[in-house]
């Protein structure tokens, strides 16, 4: 019931709106009750209202509004890509993404394994009846 | 000696603004050097009389003159080119037919026509896609592509997809009652060869990829909840 994910400098979020969807940032000031400066390395350092930003569980350590430098020295060593990419939510972006750049022959070829995996399964299936 | 090398021709007058040049008449005059080709030529510039042209026949007045003034049409040189193919259709191709009789289709396109319309083939033992012409407009290009270096498809060409010349048959009234014989149009021999050269040295590019031989045997269609615009092809 309580909060986990705070909103605090350091704190990864995901930009959930806008021309920036999908980035992975790191909040470096807060602004006012409503925006929040925040940073990226591939990124110009900009505002950012919170209702656009989706907290993840990742923190890492910084002082407030570092040097560009000083923020990428400090997201390689909390290693938030490796984190980000293991992480289930993570995962299933890239899962997302991957599922949505498919080629017209790679969807019948996904198709085609579908059809198998689920023969598969009912094998097993009507295997497990009979023997009950 | 080899033939000058004629440098373009360069304006010796400045442009200021459209219409207005940097220099006068008369400064042009100086710049292009005319007074020193009249002192080379005696104070007259060089003139060369129009060579004598060889006799021609006497024409004779013509005869009819038409009452009005006919009108001559306006001159048009102006000469079709076939469409301009999309960057993404290359021969060899997968290509997605979206109407008529093969709709839904995934089919290898082989070439375009001069026409402008894109030769395209099933194969044939595939998927039922003769050699056969379609608009470019009504496909839709995969990216995916089969390697046709070794089809030769110089032969093809419009008048071989032209439609046979129907004679017209005299109707007497004894056969107007008779059975109309259908005479039905038989697909000569020559373009069943012409397929099955065609698609023998497709199939075997065909089958070195995995599950390309089903892809194309089996029809492309929406399904619940795919979104067009959204799909990558």
């Amino acid at each position: 019931m309580p909060f986990k994910r705070y909103v605090e400098i350091g704190r990864v979020a995901l930009i959930n709106f806008g021309k920036e969807y999908g980035r992975l940032v790191v909040i470096v000031d807060v602004i006012d009750q409503n925006r929040a400066l925040v940073d990226a390395p591939d990124m110009v350092r900009s505002q950012v209202n919170f209702k656009r930003l989706s907290l993840t569980d990742i923190k890492i350590d910084i002082k407030r509004v570092p040097k560009k430098k000083e923020l990428v020295k400090a997201m390689e060593a909390a290693d938030v890509k490796n984190k980000w990419e293991n992480s289930s939510w993570g995962r299933k972006l890239i899962v997302k993404k991957r599922r949505a750049s498919l080629n017209d022959f790679n969807r019948f070829k996904l198709m085609l394994a579908k059809i198998k995996r689920a023969a598969v399964v009912r094998q097993e299936l009507s295997k497990l009846k009979k023997s009950t | 000696m080899a033939q000058k090398q004629r440098t373009r021709k360069v304006s010796r007058n400045p442009e200021l603004i459209r219409g207005i040049g940097k220099y006068s008449r008369s400064q042009m005059y100086h710049k292009r050097g005319i007074w020193a080709i009249k002192a080379k030529n005696g104070g007259v510039f060089p003139r060369h009389d129009p060579k004598p042209k060889p006799e021609s026949p006497a024409e004779k007045t013509p005869k009819f003159y038409p009452a009005d003034d006919v009108k001559k049409p306006l001159l048009n040189k102006h000469k079709p080119k076939p469409t301009k193919l999309r960057a993404s259709i290359t021969p060899g191709t997968v290509l997605i037919l979206l109407a008529g009789r093969f709709k839904g289709k995934r089919v290898v396109f082989l070439k375009q026509l001069p026409s402008g319309l894109l030769l395209v083939t099933g194969p044939f033992k595939i998927n039922g896609v003769p050699l056969r012409r379609v608009n470019q407009s009504y496909v839709i290009g995969t990216s995916t592509k089969v390697d046709v270096s070794a089809v030769n498809v110089d032969n093809f060409d419009d008048k071989y997809f032209s439609k046979e010349v129907q004679k017209k048959k005299k109707k007497g009234e004894g056969e107007f009652f008779e059975a109309e014989k259908e005479e039905k149009s038989v697909l000569p021999q020559q373009k069943k060869d012409d397929q099955k050269t065609v698609d023998s040295l497709l199939l075997k590019a065909i089958e070195s990829v995995s599950d390309l031989k089903a892809y194309l045997g089996a029809r492309f269609s929406l399904k619940a909840g795919v979104k067009p615009h959204e799909l990558v092809f």
